[in-house]
């Protein structure tokens, strides 16, 4: 800093250079360009500072123009004139909408064709490999466990006929094949027995089905001609499926729900 | 009276009856009267007893039924004993008869966006139309074509009303400005009223036989308050506040008390001088959507009657008055209101805080609740695709009336009180008579939902809007 006043002295004596309002004019223009630089490569505690101090003056600035933007004249915004007029009485109420209703019928369809279907008993306990199925030893010296005997009841049909012992994998026991079912017709809250005709699918997986294995929560088809159902078309119903409701290896019984 | 038998005491022929009107005041005491007698005879002899100068249509009803047949055939059917007293109840009936719409003579576009309310005018001459494009159109009747489009909504026009002397129409909007507009040149009369913040649900003017000409109307909105503006004025002058919750309809009934129903469940009613709450009536279980005043047809058309006379301003407020009193009769006037909760209550408002009777049998809410123009009967339209019909008098269910296979918007009287006209989401118009309580004509044609009807006040002509953006014009 000077120590003096000559600065000023010259200044007074022999005036300004001739350029030197455009000079300031410049120098002042760059210095935007000279404190960005500044702000971006300094590096440390002084950049952080110059980051502070620059955050601050922006949050000042924008509370100023908030404050001049502010009228004193209350007037409600305008309001968007939206698509889909309703009348009063409609306003306060959600109606679905008709993109709602087809969502809903696809979804309906999708499920529909997945094999999802409504039934008494949605979920049911999946039971494991090792309490389905007991290994029997075979062979000679009895270390061949190859062979599994289902400790479930099951369901073979009329024609069913063994494979050759030597070769059968799965060996179902007659002890705990049913023909015959506990059938509860939901609303009518009547019981019939009614003969199996097969299974359709049994929750616990695709092996089990075909191997005839009836579970809780297994879809069965009865033979339901015993009680006179006809169709709308005028055909006599004779098959329809029902789910089984109980364990049938506990109870030496089956016993199912009428799916209607 | 060549209708008195001589045969006083004995049973084989005659039957000992006994004529009463709606009201209960026996019209001279009980006498006999031949088994042959059917409805025309029955007329003759009321006619004659009341001194009727022309003779005047009547329907009589036997505990609730109506008669149809001979009085003999009727007691054979049912099984009545000769013994006892029979007592019909005699009601007159409109004098004119009204055509059945049966085909839509005209559908006019213009709107460019669903037709949410739709006025007749109380002369029937002008019609009012105000949709979601922020406009309301006036139509010519005789050319059925557009009229004048009035442009100074700045959101949907939700409600319209006209005064009862046809001079004003009133609209207002869901920003919650009001426009009165001159019907004659379709300019907006002056600026939007504003006062409420949130949208207009209802808007009712004071009736002709209280104040001519007419200068009052109350507004109720969303926001929980009604207001009761001067139209000369252009301002509020009372604000009715109270409500905790939306306002959903508004009437303002021929005795100077206004009925505010609102969604907090309550229906409050105000003294219009100094805008005080006289009391609250409570009962409903959910929102309340509709109100209903017994007199209500006759407080809208003022001093029109379906003669089409026009009368001078000092004459109008004597002939509505005169109107007014003859549909009142000597009962007081009756209110029904129906809610969310799947029922309906008929109070007398003026009697008791008490109800008079819970009306139930709908199966979804009910939207729509209006009396007939004689005040006999209610109509009730519901969102479970039916409309119930209900005596006027004690709330007695009489039939509900099946079709709609979708919810049921609004429902609007011919002017003789015959024809219900019905309006649902299904996009069809049905007709109901109600003397068979059958589908008279089914009206199909808009290709969306129907969200307004009205019937014309002269019976000529019933318009429909919605949510297709035409408004299709039906005559017989």
């Amino acid at each position: 800093m000077p120590q003096g006043d000559y600065i000023e002295l010259h200044k007074k004596r022999h005036g300004r250079r001739l350029d030197y309002e455009e000079r300031k004019r410049k120098k002042e223009a760059r210095q935007v360009h000279k404190r960005s630089k500044q702000a971006q490569n300094s590096i440390g505690i002084k950049g952080k500072m110059i980051a502070k101090k620059n955050y601050a003056e922006k949050a000042q600035m924008k509370k100023t123009l908030k404050m001049h933007e502010e009228s004193s004249s209350r007037r409600k915004a305008d309001e968007d004139v939206q698509e889909g007029a309703v009348p009063a009485y409609l306003l306060d109420r959600e109606n679905t909408t008709r993109a709602k209703v087809l969502s809903n019928t696809i979804k309906q369809k999708r499920k529909e064709k997945a094999g999802k279907w409504e039934v008494p008993l949605p979920k049911v306990r999946p039971v494991a490999e090792d309490e389905m199925f007991r290994v029997i030893r075979s062979g000679k010296r009895k270390t061949k466990q190859w062979k599994r005997m289902v400790t479930k009841a099951t369901f073979v049909g009329p024609g069913f006929t063994r494979k050759p012992p030597k070769y059968e994998r799965f060996i179902r026991p007659s002890g705990l094949r049913f023909t015959k079912a506990h059938v509860t017709h939901p609303e009518l809250r009547c019981t019939f027995c009614l003969e199996i005709i097969g299974i359709k699918k049994n929750p616990n997986g695709p092996m089990y089905t075909s191997l005839g294995v009836m579970t809780r929560g297994t879809i069965i088809e009865v033979n339901v001609s015993e009680l006179g159902l006809v169709t709308p078309a005028g055909k006599v119903v004779w098959g329809k499926y029902a789910q089984v409701t109980n364990n049938p290896e506990n109870d030496g019984c089956i016993n199912a729900v009428l799916l209607v | 009276m060549n209708m008195e038998t001589s045969q006083a005491g004995m049973g084989n022929n005659t039957v000992m009856c006994l004529l009463t009107d709606p009201e209960g005041t026996n019209l001279g005491s009980a006498m006999y009267i031949p088994q042959t007698a059917g409805p025309l005879q029955l007329t003759q002899l009321v006619n004659r007893f009341l001194n009727n100068e022309e003779m005047l249509p009547y329907s009589f009803y036997v505990s609730d039924e109506e008669l149809l047949v001979p009085v003999g055939t009727y007691l054979e059917k049912n099984q009545v004993s000769v013994e006892k007293v029979l007592t019909i109840v005699y009601q007159q009936q409109a004098v004119f008869r009204i055509r059945p719409v049966n085909r839509c003579s005209q559908t006019i576009a213009g709107h460019a966006e669903a037709v949410l309310c739709v006025s007749f005018s109380p002369d029937g001459k002008q019609l009012a139309s105000g949709s979601g494009d922020t406009t309301v159109r006036l139509w010519d009747l005789y050319t059925e074509t557009p009229l004048f489009t009035c442009k100074g909504h700045r959101n949907w026009v939700l409600s319209i009303a006209w005064s009862p002397d046809g001079k004003h129409l009133v609209s207002g909007s869901k920003s919650g400005e009001i426009c009165c507009w001159n019907p004659k040149k379709g300019e907006l009369d002056g600026n939007p009223l504003t006062g409420h913040k949130k949208w207009i649900t209802g808007i009712s003017w004071e009736p002709v036989h209280l104040s001519s000409p007419c200068r009052r109307f109350v507004t109720s909105s969303k926001d929980g308050d009604a207001r009761i503006w001067d139209v000369t004025l252009k301002k509020t002058l009372i604000c009715l506040s109270g409500h905790t919750l939306a306002v959903t309809c508004v009437k303002w009934g021929g005795d100077g008390i206004i009925y505010t129903g609102s969604q907090d469940c309550t229906i409050k009613m105000w003294e219009t001088t100094q805008g005080k709450l006289i009391r609250e009536l409570k009962g409903h279980g959910h929102w309340v959507n509709s109100l209903a005043l017994s007199t209500e047809y006759v407080l809208r058309t003022g001093a029109f009657d379906h003669t089409g006379r026009q009368y001078p301003p000092n004459e109008e407020m004597k002939k509505a008055l005169e109107r007014y009193n003859q549909t009142k009769g000597d009962s007081p006037e009756r209110l029904v209101s129906g809610s969310d909760d799947f029922t309906m209550f008929l109070w007398e408002p003026s009697v008791s805080k008490q109800p008079k009777k819970r009306l139930t049998g709908h199966q979804q809410l009910v939207n729509h609740v209006y009396f007939s123009p004689d005040g006999k009967w209610i109509a009730s339209a519901s969102f479970d695709r039916s409309v119930r019909l209900w005596n006027g008098v004690t709330g007695q269910f009489v039939t509900a009336f099946r079709g709609h296979v979708g919810p049921v918007y609004q429902v609007s009287w011919s002017a003789d009180s015959r024809l219900l006209l019905s309006g649902s989401k299904d996009s069809t118009l049905k007709i109901w008579e109600i003397r068979t309580k059958t589908l008279k004509q089914d009206l199909p044609g808009h290709a969306d939902e129907v969200f307004a009807v009205d019937w014309s006040p002269d019976g000529e002509k019933v318009v429909s809007g919605g949510k297709d953006k035409v408004l299709k014009l039906w005559k017989g």
